[in-house]
């Protein structure tokens, strides 16, 4: 439940789609662009949308990246068999941006605009109001003329209009009779689908009509459910780079399917220290108090499970972490430290969780001791006591050297135990 | 009250939605704190309204359920908070309404994902009505001794362990749900308690933010040291450097930020709270502990040390004669365990009151007799086979469950004129329901309608099992003064038999393994016909005695439990199931042809009635 990135795709189809609606039909855009991914066909592409044929055209990555022009992955002013070539020749290959290496999988396409002017627009939702930033010197690098950009506020609890008087001060008469509405209608569309930052740099004026060139989205998902219809997008893409392993992939899916939370991120997976953390505050404290005390670089994993998954969800989750902790040995030598933590839940039935977790722990005792395997448990809340007591006896059903405690001892004090830091032992 | 404080122990509240569970929590812990009015005035349960029963200690109270906000506080003028369980969708409009009403001070929002535009929206509209919004995406707040929200402070053991019934020094406001138990806990240990503890949860927009419980704990003289925990995002902790810098706020401070570990993750990795992503380098982890530590708060090495600080901090204070002792209670009202809790944990026990062998619904599927009813479906079973299972708890042969079938069409009607399909459409014309109609017309079963079925099978069993010639058994019955049951057709005879009779007696000979009860009643037949050609066996006692024949031959009953089974009427029941069909079938045509009220003429009634003196 977070911001999320869109592709400019979706965020320009929508917006093209939703425009006349919000300026009484004074800005409307004729050509809705079109995104190449691996399995479109490009003959059936330019067969639907002649259009490609006709004109002159733009071709660059959409994967939530920006700076595309200084890497070299825009094609301006091409012909449709140029633009084809393009993306057949970057189609699958990997691209490094900044510290980040992705595949490149989706291209946009839409008509190459011949222009002069270039005007910038940001609208940002923050904690004290909607931002809006205008600027007559749009272009790449907006922050180099940052002193031209003109801003306004409008309060959360302002009605959502756009007074455009202070920002348009600097525009012609002309220009402006075209810009005003726009503005206007665009902060509308802001205001009224759930998000949280747009921005158009640039965006041209050709024969009297408005004409965008690059255009950035973020929206609030929780918002989706009021904006069936409008973002119909099926997923949110994932940040450039970031596509997820097999298991996260896999654990995501579990978690789409639940009204329990369940998350994994794996860190690194030749790493030695291994969590199975329930609550979103508690595994972000274990996860600190590891790199804390130094041992950042033997974190293998982040994740956790909460919101009273069923034994079923709690197993399957279990099975997926602690197949890939026990793939191979560590390659210190050194035997393998699994964490299952957490803090005192407030109406969670901690040994009803539990039994799934020790499901798993069965399924893969013979692999636990291979790696050397010793388990830490800390949790309290509802009856703790008998799930904890299950983990002692999976300890010694299993033969796996564990520690069990409760809320008698400080939430994360098993993390220096485990690590031969100190043994502050119950307090 | 005074403005600093949240809560207290006469605060009351109304709770939006039927969260019982947490209400009781709520009516536990008001209890245990001794409290003299329960903090529950009221549930809202959108569009309905009535009563909820719930325990106060070992008693039982009625809170009124509202069917809306409005009038759970015309009829409640001392509530001053909402605890609002409404949903994601509609918490927004819910929470608008109470923060408006000028009663409602605080409401408590636990929804987690409110749209960001809604909740700042929330938040700014409590701010401009001088209003406190905890939430949304929390599980609460406490006011230790005084007010529990919802399911804050988690169990009964929990408040207790962590002292959560009367009243400490330390003020707490954490932005994680989860963690504000854990935060009770380390606090409990090391200190003399909590005061107040606050979760505004991890959203973008919290409708109260750390900086704003922060300075009610420095108003409040009752608090002499804070503890906060934050988290990596945003900007709130620099409001709190800010503040500490103006000097507003001067109590030790013990501060923690989550998520130092971002380091080691990759770009802009987005953790379980929405609001914990770190965009800019001052919004990470390290960043805000390092602020927090120069404006003079307490921040620890690492969350493990946390604990060792507030201890040192709390020491220190007391050294310093700061610290008023707690007056601990003498002894604290005992909460009975909850019945369905005890039974859980094995604790109790207790003599059922019903025992029941037929079906079983407590698995994911019903099952009859141990069959879950999709076996049964996907192994072809037939209605024959689902009363073999309900009635006999056995798994018939396929002969034997179609004989079943075959004796409930054969007795699922007999026209309108016999008595029960009579009554049926009676009750139908008087308009009555179809359960009534039914009923009405099943009244009418017993000894003289209906009831051949079991007498001719227990009769012609025990003249068989006597060993009695079936002429001695008709000389028997006639001393007794019995009409042998199942005996005799209004029109049917030997020459003229009944083809439903002729049908069973043909099924029964090539699929029964044995059929002696037929048999010895078809001798009885051949006694009673040579005194009048009508007296044949008819469709009544066949289904009787073959019966009878089944269930001796199904492989699973002695002659005793048949006995049993003729002797507790499950014959009836065939009779009783099958002609249920027939009354329907009637009562419903009464009802489609709309047929009026019935009265019957006078003419056909001889009325005698005469004055006697």
């Amino acid at each position: 439940m977070a911001r999320r990135g869109i592709r400019e795709y979706d965020a320009k189809r929508v917006f093209y789609k939703m425009m006349p609606r919000y300026t009484g039909e004074k800005v409307t855009f004729d050509i809705m662009p079109l995104l190449v991914d691996p399995d479109t066909d490009m003959d059936k592409l330019s067969e639907d949308n002649p259009w490609l044929d006709n004109m002159r055209l733009v071709v660059k990555p959409d994967q939530l990246f920006g700076k595309r022009g200084k890497s070299g992955l825009v094609l301006l002013n091409c012909s449709f068999d140029e633009a084809r070539n393009f993306i057949k020749q970057k189609m699958g290959k990997s691209a490094k941006l900044g510290k980040v290496r992705g595949k490149l999988e989706y291209f946009l396409i839409e008509p190459f605009i011949p222009h002069d002017l270039e005007y910038y627009i940001a609208m940002k939702m923050d904690a004290d109001g909607d931002h809006v930033y205008f600027s007559t010197q749009g272009g790449v690098d907006i922050e180099s003329v940052w002193d031209t950009v003109k801003e306004v506020v409008i309060g959360p609890l302002e009605e959502p209009e756009l007074d455009t008087k202070s920002l348009l001060g600097d525009v012609p008469a002309l220009e402006r009779k075209l810009i005003e509405p726009f503005l206007k209608g665009m902060y509308k569309f802001f205001a009224n689908h759930d998000i949280v930052y747009l921005e158009i740099n640039p965006f041209t004026i050709v024969d009297k009509k408005i004409k965008i060139l690059d255009m950035v989205a973020k929206v609030d998902d929780t918002g989706m459910w009021q904006n069936v219809g409008v973002w119909d997008f099926d997923e949110f893409p994932s940040p450039f780079g970031k596509e997820p392993t097999r298991e996260e992939a896999y654990i995501k899916s579990l978690d789409e399917k639940t009204g329990a939370s369940l998350k994994l991120t794996i860190l690194n997976p030749e790493g030695r220290i291994w969590t199975m953390v329930a609550g979103g505050g508690a595994s972000v404290v274990y996860a600190d108090t590891i790199v804390d005390l130094g041992h950042g670089g033997e974190l293998s994993n982040y994740g956790e499970y909460s919101g009273n998954p069923s034994t079923e969800e709690t197993y399957l989750y279990a099975k997926t972490v602690l197949a890939l902790m026990t793939e191979k040995k560590h390659k210190s030598g050194k035997g393998k430290i699994l964490l299952i933590g957490g803090g005192i839940a407030n109406f969670t039935d901690v040994a009803k969780t539990f039994t799934g977790i020790i499901q798993a722990l069965r399924d893969h005792s013979d692999k636990l001791q291979k790696v050397g395997c010793r388990i830490y448990v800390r949790r309290g809340g509802p009856n703790y006591k008998a799930g904890l007591e299950k983990m002692r006896k999976i300890g010694e059903e299993i033969g796996v050297p564990i520690q069990v405690y409760g809320p008698e001892m400080h939430m994360t004090s098993i993390i220096p135990m485990a690590l031969g830091e100190n043994d502050k032992g119950v307090k | 009250m005074e403005p600093y404080l949240l809560f207290s122990n006469k605060t009351r509240s109304i709770i939006f939605n039927m969260q019982v569970k947490a209400v009781q929590r709520m009516l536990d812990f008001d209890y245990l704190c001794g409290r003299e009015t329960p903090s529950v005035a009221g549930l809202v349960n959108p569009g309905s309204s009535g009563t909820h029963k719930a325990h106060w200690g070992t008693g039982e109270i009625l809170i009124p359920i509202y069917p809306n906000i409005e009038e759970a506080l015309k009829g409640n003028s001392d509530v001053d908070t909402m605890v609002n369980f409404a949903s994601f969708r509609s918490s927004y409009a819910s929470t608008k309404e109470a923060l408006e009403h000028k009663n409602i001070r605080v409401v408590a929002v636990i929804a987690e994902g409110i749209p960001e535009r809604k909740a700042r929206e929330l938040s700014h509209l409590a701010k401009k009505l001088g209003k406190i919004i905890i939430g949304p995406a929390t599980v609460g707040a406490i006011g230790a001794g005084a007010f529990k929200v919802g399911n804050s402070g988690g169990t009964l053991d929990n408040i207790q362990n962590q002292k959560l019934y009367r009243r400490g020094s330390i003020g707490l406001v954490t932005k994680s749900g989860g963690l504000l138990n854990e935060m009770f806990n380390i606090i409990c240990h090391n200190t003399d308690g909590i005061f107040e503890g606050v979760a505004i949860g991890g959203d973008k927009y919290p409708g109260s933010s750390l900086i704003d419980h922060l300075l009610r704990y420095e108003q409040n003289p009752k608090i002499k040291m804070m503890v906060a925990l934050g988290e990596l995002g945003g900007d709130e902790e620099y409001r709190v450097v800010a503040a500490m810098k103006k000097g507003l706020l001067t109590k030790p401070l013990v501060f923690w930020v989550m998520g130092t570990c971002s380091k080691v993750f990759p770009e802009g990795a987005q953790f379980g709270h929405a609001g914990a992503k770190a965009g800019v380098a001052t919004e990470t982890a390290d960043a805000k502990n390092k602020a927090l530590k120069k404006a003079g708060a307490i921040v620890p090495d690492s969350f493990d040390t946390l604990g060792d600080e507030i201890a040192r901090t709390f020491i220190k204070l007391r050294d310093e004669g700061k610290i008023v002792p707690v007056q601990e209670p003498e002894s604290l009202p005992v909460i009975p365990m909850d019945y369905a809790d005890a039974i859980k944990r094995g604790v109790i026990r207790k003599p059922t009151s019903f025992i029941s062998q037929v079906a079983d619904d407590r698995g994911d599927e019903v099952s009859y007799a141990g069959y879950p009813i999709s076996e049964i479906v996907h192994s072809g079973g037939k209605l024959g086979d689902v009363i073999g299972l309900l009635w006999f708890g056995r798994k018939f042969p396929k002969w034997a469950s179609e004989f079943i079938e075959l004796a409930i069409m054969i007795v699922a009607d007999h026209g309108p004129a016999v008595s029960g399909a009579h009554n049926a459409i009676i009750a139908s014309r008087a308009g009555k329901d179809l359960v009534s109609c039914l009923a009405s017309g099943l009244l009418t079963i017993g000894p003289r309608f209906g009831g051949a079925i079991d007498g001719c099978a227990k009769h012609m069993k025990n003249g068989y099992y006597k060993g009695l010639e079936p002429r001695a058994f008709v000389k028997d019955m006639k001393a007794q003064n019995i009409k042998i049951p199942g005996i005799g057709h209004r029109v049917k005879s030997l020459e003229n038999p009944d083809g439903r009779v002729t049908l069973m007696i043909e099924y029964a000979r090539n699929n029964f393994p044995k059929t002696d009860i037929l048999d010895y009643a078809l001798g009885v037949q051949d006694v009673t016909t040579q005194k009048k050609s009508n007296l044949i066996l008819n469709v009544d006692g066949t289904i009787g005695v073959l019966m009878v024949d089944m269930l001796t031959n199904v492989g699973f009953f002695s002659k005793e439990e048949v006995d049993r089974i003729v002797e507790l009427g499950y014959l009836n029941g065939i009779f009783v199931l099958g002609r249920s069909i027939g009354l329907i079938g009637h009562a419903l045509d009464q009802k489609r042809l709309n047929q009026r009220l019935y009265r019957h003429p006078w003419e056909d009634i001889l009325y005698m009635v005469e004055r006697k003196e």
